[in-house]
């Protein structure tokens, strides 16, 4: 069982023949879903970690500050201090709240985020599910959690976060739109909702360059609706803290605001991978069509490095936007939404098919 | 509860799509513990009332007990980013009312003082007005630069916010012998960060969306309710007491009064931008300048004030700042009247947040620029 750094197909499958053979069918899959839970699990959690400290770091070299240095080299424990504390809070739930849903909210959430990470492919054979509508059930799933944001404002009884909530629920449903026609949009380049064949299909050239106009178009749009999607500056209205305090989670406490809190920083993986598979060719490395020493030279690169390489660009641009503008208003952002970005997006479809029809692409 | 709405929104009862939210007194951009009851419907403001008294601390009643120079050191508790002009209006009412002649030297040290307070206020007006947008980086800009003034502050008064700089016929100490370069330093660099404020802020797309046309308040209305300071020059009430009524070295500089007629958030936003300028010139124009001599007269140990009724006003960072003294001829006043300019400023909000959405409240509010001990004296 060789470990190969650049392909994981192998490991995967060895992993995969090794307990069909070793266990019962049932015990197989049973360890198999443990197995990858467990790894995802883990995978969010301590990804979540470093989100929060690098945002924390951006942020305070956006501020000219040095932001975390005392827990830790250069503060890095400081997040894993900042869990342990909350892991450690009282859960206070205000008393006329709606215990049922007050509790259900924040796992919504969360297992919303986790489901739509299922199909991210992070390198060759590290993705587990792989199929021909990986980008549908994507942008399904990723709008489940908005009914927990909903739940959670709803269920809190509580003026600021029922507020919140709805600004929320608005908005998300909104840019809903955007995403998927953004996304629609290259799917039309690429011809496949699959993750594997869109990132295949990225090989000799990413889909922003060869798809020129449109795809960057698509991209700009994905990039402004993603970030809208996390709810973070500048349209984190639904937790506006100089007008709602927090918004949605105002009366949530210990892990339960752990899990929101978390959940924003797995959205925004999820809204930077998915720009980063679909438009910048997700772990495949920078190609140009003739340039042989060149695309060999990037190929030492493993898969791996240029997928978090890329995912965190985007994750770059979308903390840029926060620490550098002011707020939307809630009216101006479904403005933005309804007048802007769903026009542009409903032409960028149709040149996008012009061009592909026409076979004006690289 | 019901009795509340009753009282304070003269309406029979909320209609079914209205309801009520309390912002404050532990609100993140109340600034202070300042309590609004706001009706709403979904998004949109329908009425707002202040609720005022949560630090209330007395100040008015007690400068009834205390010496003259002792009421001083409360009026900066009140507004504590103007302190220094609030020290000078008790000040320059004292002397006035000994009719004694403070020397050339106190004048334009004042002055000074007086400009990099406003400076200092103006900053911080405007890392909070960038932090109640959702511009959190504005904040770091902003308390940056203040932390400059503040420097100057400390090395010539001892103290950085509640200075207690002056006293009835002078300044407490000379200035510090490096006072001066400073000074000077900080306006080349400050003239220098001031397009950086522009350009992260004053020109984004989204902040002159979320400013342009919100919060109108027309001149009658400004002049009606009586906001003062950049809030109402923004409104074109020429109302700037350093040109109407100068005080200290003010008639000795030439500086512009900062009119705006659009009345809006922005103009409330653009006028105060122009004076940190108009506010570096005035004290390009002193520094160079200040004459020798004392920095204080002798006056008596205990300084008793004539009988009768004596009124200063002074233009701090928020406005007109009136102090109005009663004396009975005793050595501690016999009524002490405090105009301050936030308790007017805030009255002014329902008229012009209402009809528009929280986040404009919020923005609004932040152009008014309070200070809730000023408000709360």
């Amino acid at each position: 069982m060789g470990f190969n750094f650049y392909d994981f197909t192998a490991l995967t499958h060895n992993i995969h023949v090794g307990l069909v053979e070793g266990f019962s069918p049932f015990m197989a899959t049973t360890l198999e879903w443990v197995i990858v839970g467990t790894a995802y699990l883990l995978f969010v959690a301590l990804f979540g970690l470093l989100l929060v400290y690098a945002e924390r770091k951006v942020c305070a070299a956006f501020q000219q500050r040095l932001g975390p240095m005392r827990v830790g080299y250069w503060g890095l424990l400081q997040t894993i201090a900042d869990f342990i504390k909350l892991l450690m809070k009282e859960l206070i739930m205000p008393r006329k709240a709606d215990r049922f849903l007050y509790n259900l909210a924040p796992f919504i959430v969360i297992i919303a985020s986790f489901l739509a990470i299922a199909v991210i492919p992070f390198a060759p054979g590290l993705q587990s599910l792989d199929f021909d509508i990986g980008l549908f059930y994507l942008t399904s799933v990723s709008s489940v959690g908005v009914i927990g944001i909903l739940l959670a404002g709803w269920s809190s009884n509580n003026k600021y976060s029922l507020i919140g909530a709805m600004r929320s629920g608005a908005q998300i449903l909104s840019y809903e739109l955007s995403v998927s026609l953004s996304l629609l949009t290259m799917i039309v380049f690429a011809g496949s909702m699959q993750f594997s064949t869109i990132v295949e299909g990225q090989r000799d050239g990413w889909y922003l360059f060869t798809g020129h106009i449109p795809s960057l178009v698509a991209f700009i749009v994905f990039l402004i609706a993603g970030t809208a999607e996390t709810n973070r500056g500048p349209f984190d209205l639904a937790e506006a803290e100089s007008e709602l305090t927090a918004g949605f989670h105002t009366e949530y406490s210990g892990i339960k605001f752990a899990f929101f809190f978390l959940a924003e920083y797995i959205n925004l993986f999820i809204i930077s991978a998915v720009a980063a598979t679909v438009f910048l060719g997700g772990w495949m490395p920078l190609h140009f069509g003739h340039l042989e020493a060149f695309n060999h030279a990037m190929d030492v690169i493993p898969p791996l490095v240029w997928f978090f390489l890329k995912v965190f660009g985007v994750i770059f641009i979308i903390m840029w936007f926060k620490w550098t503008f002011p707020r939307l208003r809630v009216d101006q952002i479904l403005t933005l939404e309804w007048k802007y970005l769903l026009p542009i997006n409903l032409i960028n479809i149709l040149l996008m098919a012009f061009i592909v029809l026409t076979k004006f692409h690289f | 509860m019901s009795e509340i709405k009753e009282i304070m929104f003269n309406s029979d009862r909320l209609a079914t799509d209205e309801y009520l939210v309390n912002m404050g007194p532990q609100h993140p951009s109340t600034h202070g513990v300042l309590r609004m009851l706001v009706k709403l419907e979904g998004e949109k403001v329908l009425n707002i009332q202040p609720h005022i008294g949560y630090i209330h601390s007395g100040i008015e009643k007690m400068c009834e007990a205390i010496s003259y120079p002792q009421i001083i050191h409360l009026t900066d508790r009140m507004d504590y980013l103007s302190a220094h002009m609030n020290n000078e209006a008790v000040a320059l009412c004292v002397e006035n009312a000994l009719q004694v002649e403070v020397p050339e030297r106190v004048k334009y040290i004042r002055t000074i003082m007086d400009e990099l307070a406003r400076l200092a206020s103006h900053q911080l007006w405007w890392c909070v007005m960038g932090m109640d947008l959702g511009a959190l980086t504005t904040f770091f800009y902003g308390l940056r630069d203040r932390e400059m003034i503040l420097d100057i502050f400390e090395e010539t008064c001892g103290a950085r916010l509640t200075v207690n700089y002056n006293l009835p016929g002078g300044v407490m100490f000379d200035i510090h012998p490096n006072f001066q370069k400073r000074v000077k330093d900080f306006i080349t660099y400050f003239r220098k960060k001031l397009p950086e404020y522009d350009q992260l802020l004053t020109g984004n797309v989204i902040f002159r969306e979320r400013t342009e046309g919100i919060g109108h308040l027309s001149l009658a209305d400004a002049i009606a309710y009586g906001v003062t300071g950049p809030s109402g020059r923004a409104s074109g009430f020429s109302n700037d007491l350093r040109k109407h009524q100068p005080y200290s070295a003010y008639p000795l500089v030439k500086f512009n009064e900062i009119l705006d007629h659009r009345c809006d958030t922005l103009a409330r936003y653009e006028v105060r931008m122009k004076e940190m300028h108009e506010s570096l010139s005035i004290i390009e124009q002193l520094i160079d300048n200040i004459p020798e001599g004392d920095y204080a007269v002798k006056m008596k140990s205990v300084i008793k004030l004539p009988e009768g009724e004596f009124y200063q006003r002074v233009e701090t960072a928020r406005g007109e700042f009136g102090v109005y003294i009663v004396s009975d001829g005793k050595k501690n006043p016999y009524r002490v009247k405090f105009r301050s300019p936030g308790f007017s400023n805030l009255f002014a909000l329902n008229n012009m947040a209402k009809g528009h959405k929280i986040a404009d409240l919020v923005a609004i509010m932040s152009t008014l620029d309070l200070v809730i001990p000023d408000i709360d004296r």
